[in-house]
């Protein structure tokens, strides 16, 4: 008999955002797989997760699932049911689209259990629209992997009109996280060189600290600004919007802290 | 006659071009070449008369003096007058050791003219006709100097007569090299003659020396020499003495240079086109034939030393223009900028600070910027080009691991590295990341032994491995089949390539550094297309690694600039260390064809592009029949009648080759070769088998498969050594399905 694998999301910040779909999965499977090195999840505790799903988790490293294509995976799944949980929802980040690919084409079923995502809690939190958001972006470790790509990025989508997310790197083997007061220096260190006027001094940005807990922070206002800003501990996000509706200027002001000069400034 | 010199005498002279004569000594290890710059030295005043013949000056290192032999250049400025007036002779000295030959073609570029010397028992050896060969190629016109007379006459108790005819014997050979070698124009004007003066003899040893010239205006005869050495010992000290004070040898010597050699505004003319790609009709091509002093500067470097105090010291010559302190310079080569900090003259081992030195003299410079041997030093904003070729970098076949006895010297062992690996390019020194091994790499045996000597005698104590022998893997030929795809292992990215043989001559250009990574686009494409590539491909190389070169075919993709740096990161690695048994790759070209590359920057990382780089390189060479090279050394030994038996016994138990034997009188002369693997240990075994009566010297020849019965186990051992699996990996294991 084939089995299956079970993507399961974990959702924001700790183990009580796996929905309770995802915890039945959990109970009813042969092996249950965690990978905790594509986000950061602050409070999550493996222990606690145990004790919730009453069973042993088997965590996989980059290594396992990329270099050695997730073949613990694909082994487990052969003859049962494998769940692999993973933060936020399990295939919005798209390295894991690869092993669920793999797993339909040798046979093994597929399914997910989706989970909260760094992507629309950024919406909720800031009060963007959704509808006005463009491509999004990592921005990398300037020391690991130099990219211009984030601020072409944004500045395609600045001519589109459209809000640009950034995801801040981090190495979760090393507990680095890339800082939002390092990745505006960086961009404006590529502005300095492209001159393109794309991210100033002045620019709005919305920076935003730990999403998908209580104590979130939520924060807009010019780079300069938010350079100064102490956002606490991580993870952090970004976002460069782009011309505000009416509403999303309000919600900037009223959730973020904005300035009030954003009302007159929205369409 | 000589006297005292002044530094300020000779700084007054380099401003007389005509006076100046830039000479080399160039000769056989062990024919007396240190021996005869001693006494030239002597004659200038820079060490008493007495202790010439005792002392190496030019050897700063004590091993150098053990071994008689000299291991690195080192030059000096003399002045001497000849019919009435004031000559400069600037003195280059080179290496005598055929391992380090690499420094032999450097020192020759600064040098219009050569000095050969000859050991009159001897004759010319290999190396002889190597140096010589280089000489002519870069113009270097030739005089001769026979050495060790004294031996035909003590030791084989020649007759005048048969001395004068091993003479001419050792004439004709050289003459013979001279009619191969020598450019069109100077086959015939630069043969030497007893005749003209051309030819002197000697013992520098003994620091007597004669040419007809100087038998005749002394009255000496060859029959006066022989009977200064018959009788009893005390007898002939004496006399022999008087024969050194009646025709001391740097008479003959520096009137040779000054009368027979071409001073720079001769040479400079007819070296320009060889030594020199620019064109010979711009401002700077103009003022190098002038030897201009107010031109722009171009100057070439062919040494470069680490001074305690100075730091890096940049040693060359001045073709044009004038080096000055505080001079803002450019590198061509490096692209570079750089000011002088400070201008020396040289006085063998003594470096004295001057404000400036003009054309046609060899200065040495502080203060320029990460310089390397075989750089063009050229005027500030002069548009002009690189000296050709002169980087000459010879593969290293030999590595030892070196470690500090004590851990507490790392910091001197850094410094002292640093030093050795600076001044010496034909050295290299990595540390092996994965074991932490400190590996030194050199040209053969004998060249890590003497830098290991030169690492004691700067104060560290170090432990030395067994010499290992370094190995290339290539393939048989060009790949063939579609475009081998490779995945990053997060399977968002790919890159498609190709492989090619390189065929020998571009090996060649790599390594005399015509093709490098240093030139400008421009000047690579134009050289790669004399070589017939076409115009794409030479455009196109993005990175050369050892002999081996990666070509950009991909066009219009997105983002391919963002991962360029990380996909020559990968093709170094894989290429560094190849797949059969992580030897350096030999001889590849490597394709970029294609790439699809991911949206997002984390997702296409030095993690995800080195892996997704190297599996299809190496998934290439596999399949294009992989063969492991090893280092031959050719091996030439002039020995008695009686023990030749001994001495192909020998090279035949070595895996080795006779190529030639020749009689010559009651020596035979072997040459043969052989793999280094089978070369350790060879002096130890000649010596004692042929009662040290065998001349003889190896040298670098060539990179040859390992016999196919053998590869196996070869390349076994090498991967055991590294903590590796036994056998090399199959290509099916970088294989990826679309």
């Amino acid at each position: 008999m084939s089995g299956e694998i079970v993507f399961v999301g974990l959702g924001l910040h700790d183990e009580t955002g796996l929905s309770l779909r995802g915890l039945e999965e959990a109970k009813t499977a042969d092996t249950i797989f965690v990978e905790l090195y594509t986000s950061f999840m602050p409070d999550f505790s493996i222990r606690r997760l145990e004790e919730i799903c009453s069973k042993k988790l088997c965590m996989v490293s980059r290594r396992e699932l990329e270099d050695e294509n997730g073949k613990i995976i694909l082994r487990a799944a052969e003859k049962g049911k494998a769940v692999l949980f993973v933060p936020g929802d399990p295939l919005i980040a798209t390295t894991h689209i690869a092993l669920r690919i793999h797993a339909e084409k040798t046979g093994i079923k597929t399914r997910i259990v989706h989970g909260a995502s760094i992507l629309s809690a950024v919406m909720g939190l800031s009060g963007l629209h959704s509808y006005k958001f463009g491509k999004s972006v990592t921005i990398p470790f300037p020391d690991q992997t130099f990219s211009e790509t984030p601020y072409e990025v944004i500045a395609q989508n600045q001519m589109l009109k459209l809000h640009t997310l950034c995801l801040l790197d981090i190495i979760a083997e090393e507990k680095r996280y890339l800082g939002i007061r390092k990745s505006l220096e960086f961009l404006l260190a590529i502005e300095k060189k492209k001159k393109r006027r794309i991210i100033t001094k002045d620019t709005l940005v919305v920076g935003i600290a730990r999403a998908g807990s209580n104590e979130p922070k939520v924060k807009a206002d010019s780079v300069n600004r938010l350079l100064e800003y102490d956002f606490g501990e991580p993870p952090y996000t970004l976002i460069f919007p782009s011309k505000l509706h009416f509403m999303e200027a309000e919600a900037l002001i009223v959730f973020a802290d904005a300035p009030e000069r954003l009302r007159d400034e929205a369409e | 006659m000589v006297r005292y010199r002044q530094v300020d005498e000779i700084q007054k002279l380099m401003n007389y071009p005509e006076m100046i004569r830039n000479t080399s000594i160039i000769a056989h290890v062990d024919h007396g070449k240190t021996t005869l710059s001693d006494s030239l030295l002597a004659a200038a005043g820079i060490i008493s008369e007495q202790r010439a013949g005792q002392q190496l000056v030019l050897d700063s290192w004590e091993l150098e003096q053990k071994r008689q032999m000299t291991v690195f250049a080192s030059n000096i400025s003399l002045a001497h007058t000849f019919k009435e007036k004031e000559y400069l002779i600037n003195l280059i000295d080179t290496p005598g050791h055929i391992d380090f030959s690499g420094a032999v073609t450097r020192s020759l570029r600064a040098v219009d003219g050569a000095l050969v010397v000859v050991d009159a028992v001897e004759g010319p050896m290999t190396q002889t006709e190597t140096v010589l060969m280089q000489a002519l190629r870069e113009r270097v016109k030739p005089i001769l100097f026979i050495n060790k007379v004294d031996r035909l006459i003590k030791e084989i108790k020649l007759t005048p007569d048969e001395i004068q005819r091993k003479f001419a014997k050792i004439i004709l050979r050289i003459n013979n090299l001279i009619e191969k070698y020598a450019p069109a124009e100077h086959k015939k004007d630069w043969q030497v003659a007893v005749e003209d003066g051309r030819v002197a003899f000697g013992s520098a040893l003994h620091k007597w020396g004669l040419n007809l010239p100087h038998m005749k205006a002394k009255g000496i005869t060859f029959k006066d020499i022989i009977d200064a050495y018959t009788g009893e010992s005390d007898d002939v000290g004496r006399k022999v003495d008087a024969l050194s004070k009646k025709a001391p040898l740097y008479e003959p010597i520096l009137d040779m240079f000054c009368e027979h050699l071409p001073n720079p505004l001769v040479a400079q003319p007819y070296r320009e086109p060889q030594i020199w790609p620019g064109d010979v009709e711009s401002p700077v091509g103009q003022s190098m034939a002038k030897v201009d002093p107010n031109g722009p500067l171009l100057m070439c470097i062919s040494t470069i030393e680490v001074d305690p105090h100075s730091g890096l010291v940049a040693i060359g010559r001045i073709f044009s223009g004038t080096v000055e302190k505080g001079k803002v310079v450019q590198l061509i080569n490096s692209h570079q900028k750089g000011t002088i900090q400070q201008v020396y003259m040289s006085m063998a081992a003594d470096r004295v600070i001057i404000d400036k030195i003009p054309a046609g003299n060899i200065a040495a410079l502080s203060g320029l910027p990460s310089i390397h041997v075989g750089e063009t030093v050229a005027e500030e904003d002069a548009e002009t080009q690189s000296f050709e070729g002169l980087k000459y970098v010879s593969d290293p076949v030999v590595t030892v691991a070196v470690e500090p006895q004590d851990v507490k010297d790392l910091p001197l062992f850094d410094k002292v590295m640093h030093k050795l690996t600076t001044e010496d390019p034909n050295l290299h020194f990595v540390i092996n990341k994965e074991s932490g091994e400190y590996l030194l790499s050199g040209m053969g045996e004998l060249h890590l032994e003497v830098t290991a000597y030169r690492m004691q005698e700067a104060g560290l104590k170090v432990n030395i491995s067994k010499p290992i022998v370094i190995y290339r893997e290539t393939i048989s030929h060009d790949y063939k089949g579609p475009a081998i795809m490779g995945k990053s292992p997060n399977k968002h990215n790919k890159l498609w390539v190709t492989m090619e043989k390189l065929p020998e001559e571009i090996m060649e250009a790599i390594r005399s550094g015509k093709i490098s990574e240093m030139q400008t686009r421009d000047e690579r494409q134009k050289t790669l297309k004399q070589f017939g590539w076409p115009t794409d491909d030479a455009r196109n190389v993005i990175a050369i690694e050892g002999v081996n070169i990666l070509v950009n075919r991909i066009k219009g993709r997105q983002y391919v600039e963002e991962i360029m740096d990380h996909i020559k990161s990968g093709f170094r690695e894989a290429v560094y260390t190849s797949v059969l048994a992580k030897e350096p790759a030999f001889g590849l070209k490597v394709n970029l064809e294609d790439v699809s590359v991911h949206e997002d920057p984390v997702h296409r990382g030095p993690a995800q592009i080195l892996p997704m780089t190297w599996r299809p390189i190496w998934c290439a060479f596999l399949l294009s029949d992989p063969k492991l090279l090893e280092p031959i050394i050719s091996f030439e030994c002039k020995v008695p009648n009686d023990f030749v038996s001994n001495v192909i016994a020998i090279v035949q138990k070595r895996r080795g080759k006779i190529l030639d034997m020749v009689n010559e009188e009651d020596m035979v002369i072997v040459k043969a070769e052989m793999p280094v693997a089978e070369s350790f240990g060879l002096a130890e075994e000649l010596r004692s088998s042929t009662q040290g009566r065998a001349f003889w010297a190896t040298q670098f020849s060539r990179w040859a498969p390992v016999p196919e019965s053998m590869q196996v186990d070869v390349i076994k051992q090498i991967r055991e050594r590294r903590g590796l699996s036994a056998t090399s990996p199959r290509a099916e294991e970088f294989y990826e399905a679309a």
